[in-house]
């Protein structure tokens, strides 16, 4: 396999409080070329999973390895989206898309990729702005332009769309498809929505949230593009899946207030 | 009604009053002089060009005072947000010297270098540093994580990653320490100044008041307010406003 995670818990200091559990004894194998979502509630911990695969946080026990080498750093081999923009204020958008380029491309080619990934974000126009004059959903883009110019084989999303209008998000969601199709990208996906997850994955991890598991490998046998007539069947079963994880959380909340 | 005019109307009463208080001639002269009378006093000065020099002297000294003090400041600062010791110690003593006010180094200037230049700028020096070593000392420490993470998965690691990401993440900082340190340096320079055997702004004033010159004592007086208000509000504040809303610390006004 190549992205292994094995036996991987996250615990959390908390002061005056117990450790929290964020994530326990997960196990994940990946193939090489897979795309595969997560899905849960929030606070399950999604985002701490990814920032361990990303190298930018390490595993109370356990490990995460990458074609066997365990993965101890973050480094350019593994682009990131994070759930929040992420881009250096202090540079024009041309010049964030740019700046993981600068030590393996010259001046030519770099702009080139930056153009062509900000166009496909549709977001040429902005080149020369910077990110202050843009909006969150268009801030979003560029980071995902960055990520993408990177081009590198493993690249994890972390809910890359979730700022954007529904017309925006299909775009984009074709948009990655196409590149995960053309190229032999695994892509590793946290998503909020149901639909995006169909849409896009070759599997889907549902968890469970505090301490977050993952409840079930669920894969998505459909063939691409996927229509939303056949997506429908699946959508269901996912919904009633995490229904119960997310029934669970609030529960769990109410007890707590209810004790405290 | 359009700031400028308030501003004009206030400073218009202000120096009525002033004159009224005159007029009165409860006091003498030469402790209220008439707001005529000091203006004649700057306009002098400026036409034999006396005030101008001292004006020139006084930027010299601030000029190359505050640039030695940025520039160790910026040094120290980045050396106590960086070694953890260093910080612990070091960071320590210059909290306690950044209280103590810049008058207070004068007399030991002047035991160390004299009634020279050397002791203004010593003491102007004094003056910015900490203030400057302080403000970078947080700006670098308190750069957002989430700039760290995101260039460290792009390949930014050691010297790439302080100079690209973390230097520029912490420029708003900076700027604030540079305005801040400006504004020290210049109060130390007047104290300096009042010590020295000029020329320069601060001495001139003290020597006005051992001759009794009320009108040159109040002249110069205005004069330090207005240029410390211009270089504030007309330099730094335009900067810093400029600086904060493009590093998306402050919405666009
Ligand atoms: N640095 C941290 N320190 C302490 N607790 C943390 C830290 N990071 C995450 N947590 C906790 O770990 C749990 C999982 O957080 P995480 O951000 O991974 O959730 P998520 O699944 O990404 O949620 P969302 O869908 O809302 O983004 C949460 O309960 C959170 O409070
Ligand atoms: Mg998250």
């Amino acid at each position: 396999m190549y992205l292994n995670i094995n036996n991987v818990s996250k615990s959390f200091q908390r002061r005056g409080e117990q450790p929290l559990r964020a994530l326990e004894n997960i196990n994940l194998s990946i193939k090489e070329g897979e795309f595969v979502s997560l899905l849960g509630p929030s606070g399950c911990g999604k985002s701490t999973l990814l920032s361990m695969i990303a190298g930018l946080a390490k595993p109370s026990s356990g490990n995460v390895k990458l074609a066997s080498q365990e993965i101890t750093e973050p480094g350019p081999d593994k682009s990131m989206v994070f759930q929040e923009p992420a881009l250096f204020p202090w540079m024009s958008v041309k010049e964030n898309v740019t700046f993981p380029l600068r030590k393996n491309m010259n001046k030519r080619d770099r702009e080139g990729a930056a153009w062509e990934y900000l166009k496909m974000v549709h977001l040429s126009q902005f080149a020369d702005n910077y990110p202050h004059e843009l909006s969150g959903g268009m801030q979003q883009r560029v980071a995902i332009a960055r990520a993408l110019a990177m081009n590198s084989k493993l690249l994890l999303m972390d809910e890359p769309f979730g700022a954007l209008d529904e017309q925006t998000r299909l775009v984009l969601q074709e948009e990655v498809e196409k590149i995960w199709l053309n190229t032999e990208k695994t892509i590793v996906f946290v998503t909020h929505s149901i639909r995006e997850a169909i849409k896009l994955s070759d599997r889907i991890m549902i968890m469970s949230a505090r301490p977050g598991a993952i409840i079930s490998d669920f894969k998505v046998n459909l063939s691409r593009p996927r229509q939303q007539k056949d997506m429908a069947l699946l959508e269901e079963e996912v919904m009633a899946m995490l229904k119960t994880e997310i029934d669970n959380v609030m529960k769990e909340e109410l007890q707590y207030a209810g004790n405290h | 009604m359009p700031v400028i005019i308030k501003r004009i109307l206030f400073f218009v009463t202000l120096i009525l009053i002033w004159e009224a208080v005159f007029l009165l001639d409860f006091w003498p002269d030469s402790m209220i002089p008439s707001p005529l009378s000091v203006a004649n006093t700057i306009y002098a000065g400026f036409a034999d060009m006396t005030l101008v020099y001292d004006i020139l002297a006084s930027f010299r000294h601030l000029l190359v005072g505050l640039t030695i003090s940025l520039v160790i400041g910026t040094l120290l600062g980045v050396l106590l947000a960086k070694v953890k010791t260093a910080d612990e110690t070091l960071g320590t003593m210059i909290l306690a010297l950044q209280s103590v006010p810049s008058i207070v180094w004068v007399p030991l200037a002047i035991i160390w270098f004299g009634f020279s230049e050397a002791s203004i700028i010593f003491v102007v020096i004094i003056g910015g540093t900490f203030v400057m070593t302080m403000n970078m000392r947080i700006g670098i420490k308190n750069v957002a994580p989430i700039y760290l993470k995101a260039a460290r998965t792009m390949g930014s690691t050691g010297m790439d990653l302080f100079m690209k990401v973390i230097v520029p993440a912490s420029i708003p900082h900076a700027v604030t320490g540079v305005r801040l340190a400006w504004a020290f340096s210049w109060r130390a320079l007047m104290a300096g100044e009042m010590l020295s055997t000029g020329p320069g702004l601060g001495y001139t004033l003290s020597y006005a008041s051992d001759f009794n010159n009320m009108s040159l004592v109040i002249g110069i007086i205005i004069i330090i307010g207005v240029i410390g208000s211009i270089v504030d509000q007309l330099i730094f504040q335009r900067v810093e406003n400029k600086i904060l809303k493009r590093w998306g610390m402050e919405e666009a006004a």
